[in-house]
């Protein structure tokens, strides 16, 4: 039994071919073999798992479960009851949620193991993991190398086999890009189609929920299990949840395909357009017809993320005060001492840089000039997508304007990593759904992922899609290095 | 654009941050370039655009969610308190505020 696809476990597991704890012994011991060179995992609970799966071999005598047995690794900004959800963060380094995010309750009910913590950066602010207050997590094909983040330890968990699937969280692109970092497959979804109650809020105008897998059927899987309406979110959306596997059936020829010309410009690494020039010109060999289109905006988003993003951080972090839960200063003065060295010592330096961009986007004489006009700007990247979707029915770009880079190669240089992630950010302002899928590999053997962007609530139109092209053009892998 | 050091202590300290001497140079820098890449915003007519807030809140369901005012559960004082760095019995303690 391998860990790379969740169908396959499912099965055996309902079937009685192989039990839930065995699945998760299997899940143990390669986590235990490869993560020391990897860093994907931040906690894990060994009995705890065995004993969550000794329950589900109970229960799958009774009825079948729809991911029964299956490993879920899940980011460290998702709460969890039985493991510490640490953020990445000093600030919640011991920190051990009251509840479960609705996602966790929804995976245990449908017999899901979740078999740990994953690594992010701080809060979920970074591209590279770097930010991580322990450390990053490594690239499996490059060990040099960044896995991509802030997502980074979902997509190698999944990558390096020690779960088929994972969850992720996606501001401005923090599952795709490590998923084509990775050779996985990752979906930022619909703003709102998955429950966020639970998942530690960045920024709560763009925060969705993400899952990762190798391969689209599971993500559809997955993404049956988690998505709807929960009174516990109000910002969830009330639109009915699609059959994501019958939708896959569906053909793919005749679908209409965009080429947003402003996402092969400047900045793009020769190597990686021309990977993903081919990848285009197989997906309209599936019968699928190509049309240029223009996204007018797009040169605005990462401005336009940098002011929205961090704004609502600023607001939404303000409750890391020492009080509550979390790092407390030691021996403070007065009370507004220990708020202040509270969040200093708490707090990594790129957290407390969006802190501040934040605050001064939001302070007074300031707020229209900034927020205000950000918000407005986001309306014309939106308005941007809903013209090009009368058109066509998904767009196909890179994900990032170059394969993994060497990890401290950026972190001098805030900027350059924002920079980073301009073909991810648009889909967040824009509240539609998007995936990277494997396109190819690199001559140095970096992974580079398509990205393929559909309208608001077509997840299945990109499952159908995803799962058409990587069935005729799989990616053949080069070996891990680990 | 500049931001002079002044105004960034100000805004750290409206953020309840405290930033060393150290650092606070390349603090300084990088907060520049930050607003001075995000100043290309003010090229963008604005005039008649609406600021877009909760993004997929479109056609379908254009209108606030309500729900009937019914008393739920709620976590337990006991369970709200396990995180807490300073608990007392039924609160928080903090330092002296008066």
């Amino acid at each position: 039994m391998n860990l790379m696809d969740a169908h396959q476990i499912k099965n055996a597991v309902n079937s009685g071919k192989i039990t839930a704890r065995e699945v998760a012994e299997t899940a143990l011991r390669r986590i235990e073999a490869v993560d020391g060179k990897l860093s994907a995992f931040l906690s894990r609970d060994r009995e705890r798992v065995l004993t969550r799966a000794e329950e589900i071999d109970r229960t799958i005598r009774e009825h079948a479960l729809p991911l029964a047995g299956v490993p879920v690794a899940v980011k460290d900004n998702i709460c969890t009851l039985d493991l510490r959800t640490t953020c990445g963060s000093k600030m919640l380094e011991n920190y051990t949620s009251p509840y479960n995010a609705t996602v966790v309750d929804r995976l245990e009910h449908a017999g899901a193991l979740v078999i740990g913590k994953t690594n992010c950066d701080e809060f979920a602010m970074g591209s590279s993991t770097e930010n991580s207050a322990f450390g990053p997590t490594r690239n499996p094909y490059a060990l040099e190398r960044v896995s991509g983040g802030s997502s980074g330890g979902s997509a190698v968990a999944v990558a390096a086999e020690m779960a088929p699937l994972a969850l992720g969280s996606e501001t401005g692109g923090s599952v795709r890009q490590p998923a084509s970092f990775c050779s996985v497959v990752g979906l930022k979804p619909t703003y709102g189609r998955i429950s966020r109650y639970g998942l530690v809020a960045f920024a709560s105008s763009l925060d969705c929920i993400a899952p990762v897998a190798n391969n689209p059927k599971d993500i559809a899987l997955l993404l049956s299990q988690i998505a709807g309406r929960d009174a516990h979110d109000s910002t969830s959306a009330p639109v009915a949840v699609p059959d994501y596997l019958a939708e896959m059936n569906k053909p793919v020829r005749g679908m209409r395909l965009g080429i947003p010309k402003e996402f092969f410009g400047e900045g793009l690494d020769p190597e990686v357009r021309s990977i993903i020039e081919t990848g285009i010109r197989n997906a309209a060999s599936l019968g699928c017809e190509l049309m240029d289109v223009s996204l007018p905006h797009t040169q605005y988003a990462i401005a336009d993320y940098y002011i929205i993003a961090p704004a609502e951080a600023s607001s939404n972090l303000a409750r890391y005060d020492g009080v509550r839960y979390g790092f407390r200063a030691q021996s403070p003065a007065d009370l507004q001492d220990m708020y202040k060295r509270t969040r200093s010592e708490g707090f990594g330096p790129e957290v407390k840089r969006r802190i501040m961009v934040g605050t001064y986007a939001l302070s007074s004489g300031y707020y229209e000039a900034y927020y205000g006009r950000a918000m407005r700007v986001r309306t014309l990247i939106k308005r941007d997508y809903d013209q090009a979707f009368e058109r066509v029915d998904a767009l196909l770009s890179p994900v990032s304007p170059t394969p993994a880079f060497k990890i401290g190669e950026k972190v001098s240089d805030p900027l350059s990593m924002y920079l980073s992630d301009i073909y991810t950010v648009t889909a967040n302002l824009a509240g539609i759904p998007a995936m990277s899928v494997p396109c190819g590999f690199t001559g140095e053997g970096l992974p580079v992922g398509l990205q393929i962007l559909a309208n608001q609530f077509e997840e299945g139109t990109l499952l159908r899609l995803a799962d058409a092209y990587m069935a005729a053009f799989p990616v053949s892998k080069p070996p891990l290095k680990i | 654009m500049s931001i002079t050091r002044a105004e960034v202590l100000k805004i750290a300290d409206l953020a309840k941050l405290h930033f060393k001497e150290d650092e606070l140079d390349a603090f300084l820098t990088h907060f520049q370039h930050i607003l001075e890449y995000v100043e290309q915003l003010k090229e963008v007519n604005v005039d008649d655009v609406p600021p877009t807030s909760h993004v997929s809140l479109t056609a379908d369901f254009e209108k606030h969610i309500f729900r009937e005012d019914e008393v739920g559960s709620s976590l337990p004082v006991d369970a709200s308190l396990t995180n807490a760095p300073d608990p007392g019995s039924g609160h928080f303690r903090v330092p002296k505020v008066l």
